[in-house]
C-alpha cells in the first residue's frame, strides 16, 4: 500500500534533479568571490535544511503516535528521523568540503549554524542505540516519540544558544545565504531545495514500502508455519 | 485522588530520606567531582584557573558528577517496585516527574556546596566570583535537573541503563553547557568579576529551564503506561 505513486514519485525526483543540476551548472553564475567551489552550496544548504525539517517532520508524527496511540505513525516518525540522519551526514561532508576550500580547514568552530547541525546530528544519532536498549516493542515506540519531541523541541533551542555565543566575536560568515542573493541564483536555489525535498519524501516512501513488504512477509512465512529466516531488524518499527 | 501537593512532598521527602540513610549518591558524585579537579590540575598543568578554562573545568566536573547521581535516580523505584505503587496510587503521575526534578535539585545543590567551594580553593584566586555563580548554579541545576530526569526515567527500563544516560543526555545539554560556561567566564577573569552579557545567558539558561521543564512535565504520563 506504501508502493502506491513510488514510480511516479521516483520519476518526479529524478527529473526535479537533472532540471536542478544543468541550471546549477549551466544557468546559476559562476560566484565572483568562491569561484566554482560555491555550487556545492545547492547541495549542502538544501541537504542541511531538509534534514532539519525531517526532524520536525518526525516530531511531529511522534506527538501523533503519543495521542491517537496508532503504530503507523511511529514508523512514519523513525523513517523519518533515519532518512534524515543520512542526509545530515550528507550536510555535514558537503560542509567540511566547503569549508576547506574556501577558508582553508576542514572544519571550522566558528560558523555557528555548522556547529548547531553538528550538535543536532550527533544528539540524532544516539536515537538509534537509544531504541536498540528498549527491548518491548510497545514501549520502545513509545519512548521513542518521546525522544523525538524532545529532541524536535531541542533543534531551535540549540540553533539559538550556539548562535548567541558566536554573533558578537565573530561575523556572520553565510550572510549571503540569506536576502543577498541574486535572482538567478535564488531560482536555482529554490529548485535544489524543492527536489532535495522530493528526494528525501521518495526516500521515506520506498523505506516504509520496504518496512510494508517485509511485515507482511513475516505474517505469511508465519501463517504458513514456516521458520523466519530473514534476520529482522530489532530497532525499526513493524509496519502494518 | 490525594492532591497533588501532598503526593509531591511524600515523594520527595522519600527520596531525600533514602538518599540520607543509603548515602549511595551524593558521597560518590562529590568525590568524583573532587577528583577529576586533581585530574584537570595534572592535565592541563596548572595550579591556577580563569576565565573560559576555569568555567570549562568547573562545568564539565559539574555535568559529569551529575551524569552519575541522574543514572541512579530511578533505579531504587524500577528495583523496588515504586513505578508500580505510583501507578495504582490515586495521584497525578506527572506529580512523580516534579518529585523526582526537585529531589535531583536537592542533590546538585548538594554536590555544587561541596564542589564549588573545593574549586575555588584549589584554583581561583579570589573568592569574589562566587556568589554572582549562584545564579547560574541554580538556573542550570533546573535545566539539568529537568532534562536528565526525563531521560533518566526512559534509560532506567532498557537494558543499557548506565551507558543511555550519558549517551543521549550529553547532546541534550550542549546549549545549557554553551549557557552556562558563557556566564561563568567573565566571572573568573583575572582581573576582577565582570559581567558581560551576563543577562543575555542568564535569559537562555531561563529558557532552556522552561522548555524542558513543559516538556518532561508534558510527555512523562506516556513513560509511566503499561
Amino acid at each position: 500500500m506504501y508502493g502506491k505513486g513510488l514510480r511516479t514519485l521516483s520519476i518526479a525526483t529524478v527529473i526535479a534533479f537533472a532540471i536542478t543540476l544543468s541550471l546549477v551548472f549551466f544557468y546559476a553564475p559562476i560566484e565572483a568571490d568562491q569561484g566554482f567551489l560555491q555550487k556545492i552550496f545547492y547541495l549542502h544548504v538544501p541537504l542541511a535544511i531538509i534534514s532539519l525539517c525531517g526532524f520536525i517532520v518526525g516530531g511531529i508524527f511522534a506527538v501523533l503516535h503519543l495521542r491517537r496511540d496508532d503504530p503507523r505513525y511511529d514508523a512514519y516518525s523513525y523513517v523519518s528521523i533515519h532518512i534524515s540522519v543520512i542526509f545530515a551526514v550528507g550536510a555535514l561532508l558537503t560542509g567540511s568540503i566547503w569549508a576547506k576550500g574556501s577558508w582553508g580547514h576542514w572544519w571550522v568552530w566558528n560558523e555557528p549554524t555548522l556547529v548547531s547541525f553538528l550538535i543536532v546530528f550527533l544528539l540524532y544519532a544516539t536515537y538509534y542505540p537509544f531504541r536498540y536498549a528498549i527491548e518491548d516493542r510497545q514501549r520502545q515506540a513509545r519512548y521513542a516519540s518521546v525522544f523525538a519531541i524532545t529532541a524536535g523541541a531541542f533543534v531551535p533551542l540549540n540553533f539559538l544558544a550556539v548562535r548567541a555565543s558566536a554573533s558578537l566575536v565573530h561575523p556572520r560568515v553565510f550572510a549571503t545565504a540569506e536576502g543577498g542573493l541574486p535572482g538567478s541564483m535564488m531560482v536555482t536555489f529554490l529548485c535544489a531545495i524543492g527536489s532535495m525535498a522530493l528526494l528525501w519524501t521518495t526516500l521515506v516512501k520506498f523505506e516504509l514500502s520496504a518496512k510494508s513488504a517485509q511485515g507482511q512477509m513475516k505474517r505469511l512465512r508465519r501463517a504458513l508455519d514456516a521458520p523466519t529466516t530473514a534476520a529482522t531488524s530489532r530497532i525499526a518499527p513493524e509496519v502494518h | 485522588m490525594t492532591p497533588s501537593r501532598t503526593a509531591f512532598a511524600a515523594i520527595l521527602g522519600k527520596d531525600l530520606r533514602a538518599e540520607l540513610r543509603t548515602l549511595q549518591s551524593l558521597p560518590a558524585m562529590a568525590l568524583f567531582a573532587i577528583t577529576s579537579f586533581v585530574i584537570f590540575r595534572f592535565g592541563l598543568n596548572r595550579t591556577h584557573l580563569s576565565g573560559s578554562l576555569a568555567a570549562g573545568v568547573l562545568w564539565a566536573t559539574l555535568l559529569f558528577a551529575a551524569v552519575l547521581g541522574i543514572n541512579r535516580l530511578f533505579v531504587a523505584e524500577r528495583e523496588e517496585g515504586g513505578f508500580d505503587a505510583i501507578r495504582l496510587a490515586p495521584i497525578d503521575r506527572s506529580v512523580l516527574f516534579t518529585a523526582k526534578v526537585a529531589a535531583l535539585i536537592v542533590y546538585l545543590a548538594a554536590l555544587e556546596l561541596i564542589a564549588v567551594p573545593i574549586f575555588a580553593l584549589f584554583f581561583l584566586s579570589s573568592a569574589a566570583s562566587l556568589a554572582p555563580l549562584i545564579i547560574v548554579l541554580v538556573l542550570a541545576d533546573i535545566g539539568l535537573a529537568a532534562a536528565g530526569t526525563l531521560i533518566s526515567s526512559m534509560a532506567v527500563n532498557s537494558r543499557a541503563r548506565d551507558l543511555l544516560v550519558p549517551l543521549v543526555l550529553l547532546p541534550l545539554v550542549v546549549p545549557l553547557m554553551i549557557a552556562a560556561t558563557a556566564a561563568t567566564e567573565p566571572l573568573m577573569l583575572l582581573g576582577g568579576v565582570s559581567y558581560h552579557r551576563f543577562g543575555t545567558w542568564l535569559m537562555v539558561l531561563g529558557l532552556y529551564d522552561l522548555i524542558f521543564a513543559l516538556l518532561g512535565y508534558a510527555v512523562f504520563d506516556f513513560l509511566l503506561e503499561d
